[in-house]
């Protein structure tokens, strides 16, 4: 029996400790600034080449405040004097801009965020960690891991009609529960993986933390050397061996439809189908989940000549996205159609700015968590693809975006 | 290493957003996060905090990776949190600012109860019933022994 490709890449079988040099290590503004504190009571210089690290400003992009401005200003001069890559405001999300090039198959990734299991879709193993292990991580250059169990997920058949990978995402979040792979990591195969782009990759494997786990994986095939290879990279595709997995998960992905997560839970979903009719007061397309290219095209090609009902915010996850929509024309279909654009960045997703609720208010969300009061004190949140919040959007209520397909 | 303090008991899945909301980040003052913590669970929750031991439900810090949620239970007088499952990233904070977390469950346990734990030995007694649980490892003892990964680290050196 081979290892799973967690086990591979960190070197180790399931449940040994093993200490690992970092290939990719990143903060944002909301964990830099306490990093970049716990590095400085450290009182050591910095024992990693700093190619490996980059700092991404995305969580209150532009600033706020004057003082989420003074903390800003603070981690920005010390990145620029180290010569540290980073991405000012307005270059986007650190997921989505990591996943433009910045990530290879094999490599071990660790990003101060929880959602930095995104990276996984590469084919490598990326997990999120705190500010204080990061700060060590600056220090050192390497940090310890439990290797974890894996849990398989085969993936089989396609989607079909409005299905997409967020409804994938969320099956599976519901099917595992919130705690369900606490610990463990997710390896997804099977022969639907084919079928499945990058970018809906990325999507299901930002989502692997709302299961509890350490990371989440996809083995880099020939549709990821092909993404890698607009960035210059040449990628040696993964091949899948016959793996021990603590437990294995069939999902049929015809049988997959589009679902929302009811509030205040993540794994409680529902068929669109259920719930519409249910008012809302906002929309928000965007975030480490869903604020790609292709979310932003999909969400367009339902609203374009058409005008939303209701608030509908629109954040584009990276500059590249938001260029390459503007180019497109999507930008314009989606500034038509009634919708506000905020700059890359994570956007209201955790109720810091451009489209915090307010206490009753009602918001349908593209993003990966609906804890109670995340957006916004007393507000409730839905999570669906970007097709259901097209639908929504239109309709003004949850709706079901394969009536508006039609 | 002992420690000991009053039980103060939480339900299940409780989320770094609800230990410390977002809205409260920024700002680098420890003292904020010890003021709201679980506002949005229990406003009147953080006056009783001081000399606590949490006794939480499963999954306790699930969600964001914000190491404010173990700084803010620390600075606000936590001694240690008891839970039967953590969420990975959460455990891991918790022992780099030197806040211990015991994996057990103590189902019995009721709020105001009498805890004293014993971290190296790996047994805890609540309202006079003995529990065992198996210790952190060796090295995240020593995290905790130094008062977390910074001291841990400046000691190294």
């Amino acid at each position: 029996m081979s290892r799973t490709l967690t086990e591979q890449i960190l070197g180790g079988t399931a449940g040994e400790y093993v200490d690992r040099s970092v290939d990719r290590a990143y903060v944002h503004d909301g964990t830099g600034v306490l990093t970049l504190q716990a590095f400085k009571e450290m009182g050591v210089p910095l024992g990693i080449d700093v190619s490996r690290i980059a700092v991404l400003y995305d969580h209150i992009c532009p600033a706020n405040t004057g003082l989420t401005a003074d903390l800003q200003k603070e981690l920005r001069s010390f990145a620029k004097e180290q010569s540290i890559p980073f991405s000012d405001c307005g270059g986007g999300i650190c997921h989505q801009v990591m996943s433009e090039g910045c990530i290879l198959p094999g490599e071990v990734v660790v990003g101060a965020d929880s959602h930095s299991c995104t990276g996984g879709a590469f084919g490598a193993f990326a997990t999120g960690v705190g500010a204080t292990d990061m700060a060590a991580i600056w220090a050192s250059g390497e940090t310890w891991f439990r290797v974890p169990e894996t849990i398989g997920i085969s993936l089989n058949r396609s989607l079909r009609g409005a299905a997409e990978a967020k409804d994938i995402a969320l099956s599976v979040a519901a099917r595992l529960g919130m705690e369900g792979a606490t610990y463990c990591a997710l390896e997804y195969t099977g022969d639907g993986v084919p079928s499945l782009d990058m970018e809906s990759r990325l999507c299901i494997c930002n989502m692997g933390i709302e299961t509890g786990a350490k990371n989440a994986i996809f083995y880099a095939d020939d549709i990821c050397r092909t993404y890698l290879g607009q960035f210059g990279h040449r990628i040696a595709p993964q091949i899948p061996e016959d793996c021990g997995y603590r437990e294995e998960i069939v999902l049929d992905l015809d049988d997959i439809v589009p679902v929302v997560a009811l509030p205040h839970r993540v794994d409680t979903i529902s068929p669109v189908t259920e719930c519409t009719g249910i008012e809302v007061d906002q929309v928000l397309l965007g975030t480490c989940t869903n604020g790609r290219y292709s979310d932003l095209l999909r969400f367009s090609r339902l609203v374009r000549g058409k005008r939303v009902r209701v608030r509908t915010i629109v954040v584009p996850a990276s500059k590249a996205v938001l260029l390459q929509a503007s180019r497109d024309g999507i930008i314009s279909d989606l500034i038509e159609a009634g919708c506000i654009i905020v700059s890359p960045g994570c956007g209201p997703c955790l109720g810091m700015h451009s489209g915090v609720l307010g206490d009753g208010d009602v918001c349908l969300s593209t993003a990966n968590r609906n804890f109670k009061n995340r957006m916004g004190v007393g507000g409730t949140i839905y999570l669906a693809s970007p097709a259901t919040a097209a639908a929504t959007a239109l309709e003004g209520c949850i709706a079901d975006p394969e009536v508006h397909y039609a | 290493m002992m420690r000991e303090g009053k039980a103060v008991c939480l339900g299940s899945d409780i989320d770094t957003d609800l230990v410390i909301a977002g809205r409260y980040l920024r700002t680098k003052d420890r003292s904020v996060w010890a003021t709201h913590v679980f506002e949005d669970l229990d406003p009147a929750l953080s006056n009783r905090l001081k000399g606590s031991i949490i006794v939480a439900g499963r999954n306790f810090g699930c969600g964001s990776s914000r190491e404010q949620a173990p700084v803010a239970l620390k600075e606000a007088g936590v001694v240690a949190v008891i839970s039967p499952l953590f969420a990975r990233i959460f455990f891991r904070n918790a022992i780099n600012v030197g806040l211990p977390v015991i994996e057990a469950e103590i189902p019995a346990c009721r709020d105001g109860d009498h805890i004293v734990l014993n971290l190296d030995g790996g047994w805890l007694e609540a309202a006079g019933t003995r529990y065992t649980f198996t210790p952190l490892s060796p090295r995240m003892l020593a995290i905790i022994h130094a008062g977390g990964l910074v001291p841990y680290w400046r000691a190294k050196q």
